[in-house]
């Protein structure tokens, strides 16, 4: 594995320096019955201060377990971890459970994807908000609930006193991500992982959640992780995208070296398959034929080989992440396709897409 | 709130008419079951049972003779058959021992099956859950009476650690009223602790998969408080729900086993020795004493549930 050249071309990382979240060689296995799942494996990246990175991928491509074991939540008996993540001065992958629960709330904090059985259905939302805060700082509830009202006004949540004392089920999905976001910033935490969190709502309350997170970007200065399977979602917002597959980045740049100029045939066939208002009407929706590789005693070589047109007799051998043009050090990508072919490959009909034709539907 | 406790009180009305109505026709349909007879003593002639027939009423429509019974009943001057007493003062010298032991084990059986059923959730798979998971089928497998039985012989009669049997009042001896019920607080509760493990076991294991318990993780609240104010707390229902039905068979005279091994002398034996009998009206008043006990206790349930989980409205 190359060290990741990234850090240093990370545009929206003014003034910083260090990177906020350096993760080196992140590797995810899970015994299962059937074997060893590799969930994740090799993942290295670095958010900078104020920088919002996406992850993009399908289902089962490893960025929430990811973004997950981050946070520790993919802890469990039958899980195997490598690799590091440094996040200021804690180790997160081998931190123990108590460091782990110091640093989760207060360091980082998470949105997750279903805001509707992400609060406790039992318990009042301030109860919920104060709870967290609490558990990290020792200060007067008074005082936690004072800032539970002052971080509902900031996420836009009208009459915040009275509706600390209302129950989850008594918001909207909008209004509980709101909650979510306002909890997962109670503490201040300098990186924010957003698992999907905007999958489960309206596109018109999507729009206000991601502006949500995007000014709160600006105004704590906090790194963002952003898990989505939407490129719609990562165009409005993200600085950076890693685009995972089968467990593993396959390309990461900046949103317009990604969108402009993708270099692995996955991202071309990501961008082909998102629907264009100016498209020809009555065409079948591009897709990537095939379906996403089982992780379990995943072959060796390049994980999208078998649904990739373009795949040759190298592919055999995993292609390491590495920039492949001089001008944008920070844009990698694991192919072993020429940059020049595949520049001639990526056009189908005008724009980017995958070639589909000659492939055979696995 | 006020439609809640109508419709109670009307399925109240409801239950204790149908579970009576039952009771009375299936004690008419009992072969051998004529009351006259075994009132008129086992020497009596036809012409004396026939008398006795007529003097309490049994030659008369099933109707009628329910209707008549029911109307002791409610007015608290219903006689047993056999012993010509009032049921309704048998019922309650019996209550005391019976509330005593059901109330006891109650409190037992709740707070061991919460702390073996946490403890082999949360242990799930490993070498303390399948201890507890056995140790609940043990206790769940063992009959009453033998469990009774054999602490009657080891601890009281052998080992002379406890009472052998019978009931000591709390307001006459407190300390021979707590001796004389450890045995049998414990063989009631056996059976229970082993179900009411098992199910918050399973519930509890469904509750960590929860999304928001998930997130209390992802809050930095430790490990415990998750376990006991998010996971413990939203697995409760189901147990609060099978509790208050146990608790209320119990109380309407189910420990029968329970009371007859230890003779405590309590509403459930009363029933057992009338059933015996085949007499009818004590048998009456303890199965709609029963039925009452679940009906109210049921509704405290609905009360719990609401106080639990906000998005219930009673």
């Amino acid at each position: 594995m190359t060290p990741d050249p990234a850090p240093a071309a990370a545009p929206a990382a003014a003034d910083a320096t260090d990177p906020l979240l350096v993760v080196d060689g992140l590797s995810v296995s899970f015994a299962t019955e059937e074997g060893i799942v590799q969930a994740v494996g090799d993942v290295s990246f670095t958010v900078g201060r104020g920088e919002i990175v996406a992850i993009v991928g399908e289902s089962g491509s490893g960025k929430s377990v990811t973004a997950m074991t981050l946070m520790g939540l993919t802890r469990s008996p039958n899980a195997r971890f490598g690799g590091t993540a440094q996040l200021g001065g804690h180790e997160l992958v081998g931190a123990s459970a108590d460091e782990l629960r110091r640093v989760r709330g207060a360091e980082i904090a998470m949105v997750f994807q279903d805001p509707m059985t992400s609060l406790d259905p039992v318990y009042r939302i301030g109860d919920q908000i104060v709870e967290q805060i609490l558990a990290h700082e020792k200060i007067p509830k008074a005082a936690a609930l004072d800032r539970a009202v002052a971080l509902m006004e900031r996420v836009g949540i009208p009459h915040a006193r009275e509706r600390l004392r209302s129950y989850p089920h008594e918001f909207s999905g909008g209004m509980r991500q709101r909650v979510m976001i306002a909890m997962a910033l109670s503490c201040s935490p300098q990186l924010l992982i957003a698992d999907e969190p905007t999958t489960a709502l309206d596109v018109t309350v999507q729009a206000q959640i991601l502006e949500q997170l995007r000014t709160l970007r600006d105004e704590t200065g906090a790194g963002v992780i952003l898990v989505t399977h939407d490129l719609g979602v990562v165009a409005d917002i993200a600085d950076r995208i890693l685009v995972m597959y089968g467990g593993r980045i396959v390309e990461q740049g900046t949103l317009d070296e990604l969108f402009y100029d993708p270099q692995h045939p996955y991202t071309w066939g990501l961008l082909g398959s998102i629907p264009r208002l100016d498209g020809p009407l009555g065409v079948r929706l591009p897709a990537i034929p095939g379906t996403p590789p089982s992780l379990l005693n995943t072959p060796a070589g390049c994980h999208f080989r078998p649904r990739c047109p373009e795949a040759f007799d190298r592919c055999g051998e995993m292609p390491p992440l590495v920039a492949r043009s001089p001008g944008s050090p920070g844009h990698c990508d694991r192919c072993w396709l020429e940059p020049a072919t595949k520049r001639a490959q990526r056009e189908t009909d005008g724009r980017i897409g995958l070639r589909t034709e000659g492939t055979v539907i696995a | 709130m006020g439609r809640f406790v109508v419709n109670r009180l009307a399925s109240v009305v409801a239950v204790l008419f149908a579970i009576s109505v039952l009771t009375f026709l299936i004690f008419q349909a009992i072969p051998n079951g004529d009351p006259a007879l075994r009132l008129a003593g086992r020497l009596a002639t036809p012409q004396q049972v026939q008398d006795v027939r007529e003097q309490w009423g049994f030659d008369k429509p099933i109707y009628e003779q329910y209707g008549k019974t029911m109307k002791l009943i409610l007015t608290g001057k219903v006689t047993s058959y056999t012993q010509q007493l009032n049921v309704l003062d048998e019922v309650r010298a019996d209550a005391p021992a019976t509330i005593s032991l059901v109330t006891g084990a109650a409190v037992i059986w709740l707070g061991f099956g919460i702390v073996f059923g946490l403890l082999s959730a949360i242990s799930a798979g490993r070498w303390l859950d399948r201890f507890l998971t056995v140790l609940a089928l043990v206790g769940v497998s063992t009959p009453v009476f033998l469990l009774g039985a054999v602490m009657l012989y080891y601890l009281g009669y052998k080992w002379h650690l406890f009472p052998l049997g019978g009931y000591v009042k709390l307001t006459d001896d407190p300390w021979g009223w707590f001796t004389h019920l450890i045995m049998p607080w414990t063989a009631l509760s056996v059976l229970f602790i082993g179900v009411y493990s098992r199910v918050l076991r399973s519930t509890v294991l469904d509750t960590l998969g929860e999304d928001y318990v998930r997130a209390a993780r992802a809050k930095g609240l430790t490990e415990r408080r998750v376990l006991v104010k998010h996971v413990l707390r939203n697995s409760m229902i189901p147990i609060i729900s099978l509790f208050g039905l146990d608790f209320a068979a119990a109380i309407g005279g189910g420990a029968i086993l329970t009371e007859s091994v230890f003779n405590l002398h309590g509403i459930g034996q009363y029933a057992a020795e009338s059933i015996s009998r085949l007499d009818v009206p004590p048998i009456l008043v303890i199965t709609m004493l029963g039925a009452f006990a679940v009906v109210i206790l049921s509704a405290v349930v609905d009360v719990v549930y609401a106080l639990l989980d906000p998005r219930i409205r009673l």
